[in-house]
């Protein structure tokens, strides 16, 4: 990509110091939504105003894809009102957000991979001239305009899937500007770019301020936020913890208002000093493949887990914890690097080979990678063979169910009839079947990826005792989790990964969840921030 | 949550299951309806004879539809089983006959109908095993490869018969298609033995609980230690080795083989299969189910024969039924999710 920084307009005094008046072009008040009778946004109020470049800040769950979702139509909020300039407005759909002027940039692309870059930003409002037939003069004349303002050198027929991450994000931005979009909603835009990348789209969003778009941020990387917005809101919980202006804050201050409860939580061990045994598991100098023109997401990862210790592995979106993991159980290739077990070198051949090699992986997607819809509970349970089959692979109903009873007592699942099927349990007790599969394999080391997302405060709970049990009965754990609290209430180390690489290891008595935050966002010495801001 | 949250939620949940029972028994709902519907039309239906006659018929397609149930719960599909099944039968009768010359009555130059019977499965056999390769090695849509297996199989068929029949048989060869064992013909014995042994194997194995795996959720499948690969290719061996079986027995049974018999099997095949609740969608569904789906399908057709209704009008109404079945299915899955 050759984005002409030359011709980017450079911004009148930097952000933070151009004060804007007028009315907003958005606003949402007192915002509220639940979903199944949890209130995930709670009067949520935050404005633009046109050329506005507003951060929403907050750790995951905090409610920003939320906001994201009622203010482009995808959700309707429970209570509370969205205005575009100044008048209210109701949007049953997706679409209708569209016309309203607002774009979307969202974190996992939302493109459409096999059209052309022209079709991609022109598609579900191509023009048409008589009989339906569509302008492709036109389409092709304002694709290469909306190309050429974002300095972006591609030929508009090329199919979108063979443009890079950071190309694939100026199409979507370049489709917001053949609207006319009076809002740009960019979610975590840079959870997968280069440094340089990263760059050039704080020119782009200069330059759409300049232009009289309002831009609301969504990211996690503070320094960029120093560097691109004028003015910041804080979620946490579903509410607003603190707004203001990003030039006038400090970073420290950002981290403590994003991370803020987590003080109380954490250090959950009890005091229960357990020793850790020998190292079962190490990893050394870590890599993953490149993919096609993809960024290698993890580069270069070491740690050790002992038998008997909890390892938190933190990191944002995109730092490669679960690429990390997904290597050790065999489940994608290793680039660089290796893994022993026990000391002994270890070769992963497959998720097989990794079970048989006494590993577990409970993995970050409930729904699509680990519950078998539609089958029974007792069979959720039994699919890792928990009870090996007698002759000819027959089953040993018997023992299962009884092995199931078990855990479902040892566990607390709440389920009438494990012939039943799981997706009749709710998320908490799904998630208890899932541990269950792998616990009563007796692995030796268990990796355990986002063992809590989506599921309910007394689940969370139950499941976070149950780890620091199985870590207690001398299981080596390796915790992967987005949530600092659920981290520092559970780890006895903590290794937190940024870009594919280790920005710190050590116990977790010693550090702060904003001391990890800020290894999780910000490289040492690295100087974009202030440079900029 | 609250209790009356809660109440909310358990009446759902009741709904839910009310329905999945609804699609479980619904196929066999159906059966007895049109059974009872035929009966009141035609008492004569309702003959042991005819009984007998409907179900000699099921058999065959019955065999297929036993494999296609592992083939299409696992999320695949098979469009080749009629050619295989042309194929396969054409092997077995070249083995017996020791070539593909002679009338009626020579049956004395081939190999033992044994050997006849063990070449036509392990034809069968192995061109499964290699659609299943392609589909799980080389990830082409299983409906892709097995449409290429269609005509791969019926242009080799055509090849080994020259285009013309191979006939006249062994009486030992011929006993397995036109035999009887007391009252009941010798393929709905086959076919009956078979569909209990793959009922036993996917109820009562692990691999039987790993197909269902695979189909539920092939990703979860794998991350759980499931060898994907290792299943799907040996479903498609399955199914070509039921192929096989039943290109044997339907040799047997018209005493000739030829490279045109089992067209359009494909479809009867995969309508008993859907009609007998087994999900396009995998992962739910069973061997139970499928038996009385193939039966329903005999029924329908033998009904309709004997009803007098034209065999056009018959294809256009079983036509229409798969349909119904399927929507039906989609329908169930909406209500009790």
């Amino acid at each position: 990509m050759t984005v002409r920084l030359d011709e980017v307009p450079a911004r009148a005094g930097g952000p933070g110091r151009t004060s804007r008046a007028g009315p907003p072009v958005l606003e949402a008040a007192a915002l509220t939504k639940r979903f199944f009778g949890v209130t995930v946004l709670n009067e949520v109020s935050l404005s633009l105003v046109p050329g506005e470049v507003r951060a929403l800040l907050g750790e995951n769950g905090a409610g920003k894809s939320t906001i994201i979702n009622l203010l482009s139509g995808v959700h309707q909020p429970d209570g509370g009102q969205i205005r575009m300039q100044g008048e209210p407005v109701q949007y049953l759909r997706p679409l209708d957000a569209d016309h309203a002027g607002i774009s979307v940039i969202r974190q996992e692309l939302s493109l459409f991979p096999d059209l052309s870059v022209a079709e991609a930003i022109f598609a579900g409002h191509l023009p048409s001239r008589r009989f339906g037939l569509i302008d492709w003069a036109h389409v092709r004349r304002e694709t290469r305009r909306a190309l050429g303002r974002l300095g972006l050198d591609v030929d508009p027929r090329l199919p979108v899937a063979s443009l890079s991450v950071a190309e694939q994000q100026m199409v979507e931005i370049a489709r917001a500007l053949t609207r006319e979009s009076k809002v740009v909603i960019m979610d975590e835009p840079t959870a997968s770019l280069s440094p340089k990348e990263v760059e050039n789209l704080g020119g782009i969003v200069a330059q759409l301020s300049a232009e009289g778009v309002a831009v609301l941020y969504v990211s996690h990387r503070l320094d960029e936020v120093k560097a691109f917005c004028e003015t910041y809101t804080v979620l946490r919980d579903g509410r607003v913890i603190s707004d203001g202006r990003a030039a006038e804050t400090e970073i420290p201050d950002l981290i403590r208002d994003m991370a803020g409860r987590s003080v109380e939580i954490g250090r959950g061990r009890g005091g229960a000093a357990r020793e850790p045994g020998p190292v079962v598991l190490e990893v050394r100098n870590l890599a993953s493949r490149r993919r096609g023109r993809g960024e290698q997401m993890v580069r270069d990862v070491s740690f050790t887990v002992r038998a008997g210790e909890i390892l938190g592995l933190a990191g944002i979106i995109g730092a490669g914890r679960t690429e990390t993991a997904r290597m050790i159980f065999g489940l994608d290739p290793v680039g660089d690097g290796e893994i022993l077990l026990d000391g002994q070198r270890f070769t992963p051949r497959g998720p097989a080979g990794a079970m048989e090699a006494g590993l577990g992986y409970v993995s970050e997607d409930r729904k699509d990678l680990s519950i078998l819809p539609h089958r029974s509970v007792h069979e959720n349970f039994t699919v890792t063979s928990p009870v090996a089959p007698g002759a000819l692979g027959r089953i040993n109903r018997g023992a299962e169910t009884r092995l199931l009873a078990s855990y479902i007592e040892r566990l607390g699942i709440r389920v009438q009839n494990t012939r039943a099927p799981i997706t009749n349990l709710s998320g908490g007790n799904q998630q208890k079947v899932v541990l269950a599969r792998w616990i009563a394999r007796q692995p030796r080391l268990l990796i355990i990826d986002e063992p809590t997302r989506g599921i309910d405060v007394g689940a969370k709970e139950d499941v976070h005792d149950l780890v620091r049990q199985i870590a207690g009965e001398g299981v080596a754990v390796l915790l992967i989790s987005s949530d600092l609290p659920e981290v520092m209430a559970l780890a006895d180390r903590v290794v937190t990964l940024r870009e594919g690489e280790v920005t710190g290891d050590g116990p977790a008595s010693q550090t702060t969840p904003e001391d990890l935050m800020t290894r999780m966002t910000r490289h040492e010495g690295q100087t974009m921030a202030a440079e900029k801001g | 949550m609250t209790a009356e949250e809660h109440a909310e939620t358990s009446a759902a949940l009741r709904r839910a299951r009310r329905f999945a029972l609804l699609g479980k028994l619904a196929p066999l709902i159906f059966l007895l309806a049109l059974v009872v519907i035929f009966t009141s039309l035609q008492p004569r239906f309702l003959l042991p004879i005819n009984i007998f006659n409907v179900l000699r018929q099921v058999s065959i397609f019955g065999i297929i539809a036993v494999g296609m149930t592992f083939v299409i719960l696992i999320r695949g599909i098979d469009l080749s089983v009629g050619s295989l099944v042309a194929l396969t039968g054409l092997c077995a009768a070249v083995v017996a006959k020791g070539g593909t010359s002679g009338g009626f009555s020579d049956a004395g130059d081939g190999y033992h109908w044994t050997i006849a019977v063990l070449a036509a499965l392990a034809v069968g056999t192995l061109a499964g095993l290699f659609q299943g390769m392609v589909v799980a090695w080389l990830a082409v849509p299983a409906f892709v490869v097995t449409l290429g297996g269609l005509t791969i199989f019926r242009g080799l068929a055509l090849a080994i018969g020259n285009g013309g029949p191979v006939s006249g048989f062994s009486p030992e060869f011929g006993w397995w298609g036109r035999g009887l064992i007391g009252p009941v013909p010798v393929p709905v014995i086959i076919f009956a033995l078979v569909a209990l042994i793959a009922y036993l194997v996917l109820t009562q194995t692990r691999f039987g609980r790993s197909v269902y795996a695979v189909g539920s959720n092939p990703e979860a499948a794998r991350l759980s230690g499931i060898n994907v690969n290792g299943i799907t290719i040996t479903s498609f061996g399955i199914i070509g080795f039921c192929s096989g079986l039943a290109g044997f027995v339907l040799a047997a049974r018209l005493n000739s083989a030829e490279a045109v018999a089992g067209t359009g099997y494909e479809l009867t095949v995969i309508a008993a299969v859907v009609i007998g609740g087994t999900s396009l969608y995998g992962g739910t569904g069973g061997v139970v189910g499928t038996v009385i789906g193939a039966v329903l399908t005999g029924v329908l057709m033998n009904g309709l024969v004997i009803l007098n209704v034209s065999p056009y009008t018959q294809q256009v109404m079983i036509g229409l039924i798969i349909i119904a079945a399927v929507a039906f299915d989609v329908f169930i899955k909406r209500q009790s999710r």
